[in-house]
């Protein structure tokens, strides 16, 4: 349910994982590799992850939401590697018996993910790069 | 006793390579590691303030006593999922 690729990532696949019949609603988060960053024209990024680790709080994640959510599934992925400007970088999916826990959970995976999870983001713009996050 | 230490990111394209071994004292803690990496790698230090060290995947404090063997990881800044 929890997935760290170099490969393109697609919500329909995450959607097929949680989709059950005790289930009424599905919420999907997409994040897309955006053409501005702070004025700057990005060209391109490029995902790094700490895999192993990354992939197991991931899975704390999915654990978390569901000690939270009683009865929601999850499903993550989060691709690495060189992304373009309008390519998919994180994909969330949750389900649950009814839409307000959908909601309430996939936000909480999209905030939890970037305070925990070790996967860095280096944006390369017109001119120049730096990695996010990171502030001498 | 003999560290692998994992670099990633920002700290790798600082030391120039995304796996260091070091030897240290036995007892050593985290804290030690940090300052003898800055010893052997000038380029790391005065920025290692927001650093945070995984022991064997999982984040330790400063005080955390290593051992031979740990497989010990420079955690840079999280930008992981930081998106719209």
């Amino acid at each position: 349910m929890v997935e760290i690729t170099e490969d393109p990532i697609v919500a329909e696949s995450l959607v097929r994982q949680v989709k059950a019949h005790r289930h009424g609603a599905i919420v999907t988060f997409t994040g897309v590799v955006r053409e501005e960053s702070e004025g700057r024209r990005v060209l391109h990024l490029e995902y790094e992850a700490y895999k192993e680790m990354a992939t197991q709080k991931l899975e704390e994640i999915v654990a978390e939401a569901q000690s939270r959510w009683l009865g929601i599934d999850m499903a993550l992925a989060h691709r690495v590697g060189r992304l373009s400007v309008g390519e998919t970088s994180l994909i969330i999916a949750v389900a649950a018996p009814h839409r307000a826990e959908a909601f309430a959970a996939c936000q909480y995976a999209v905030d939890r993910l970037k305070e925990v999870v070790p996967i860095w983001k280096k944006e390369v713009w017109e001119g120049g790069e730096g990695w996010i996050g990171y502030h001498p | 006793m003999k560290l692998k230490i994992s670099v990633f990111a920002i700290y790798r394209e600082m030391v120039g390579k995304n796996e260091i071994e070091l030897e240290l004292d036995k007892g050593a803690a985290v804290a030690d590691l940090v300052r003898e990496l800055e010893n052997v790698y000038p380029r790391l230090s005065g920025h290692m303030d927001s650093l945070m060290v995984a022991v064997n995947a999982v984040y330790v404090e400063p005080h955390y006593e290593l051992k031979d063997g740990d497989e010990v990881a420079l955690i840079p800044p999280i930008s992981g999922g930081h998106h719209g």
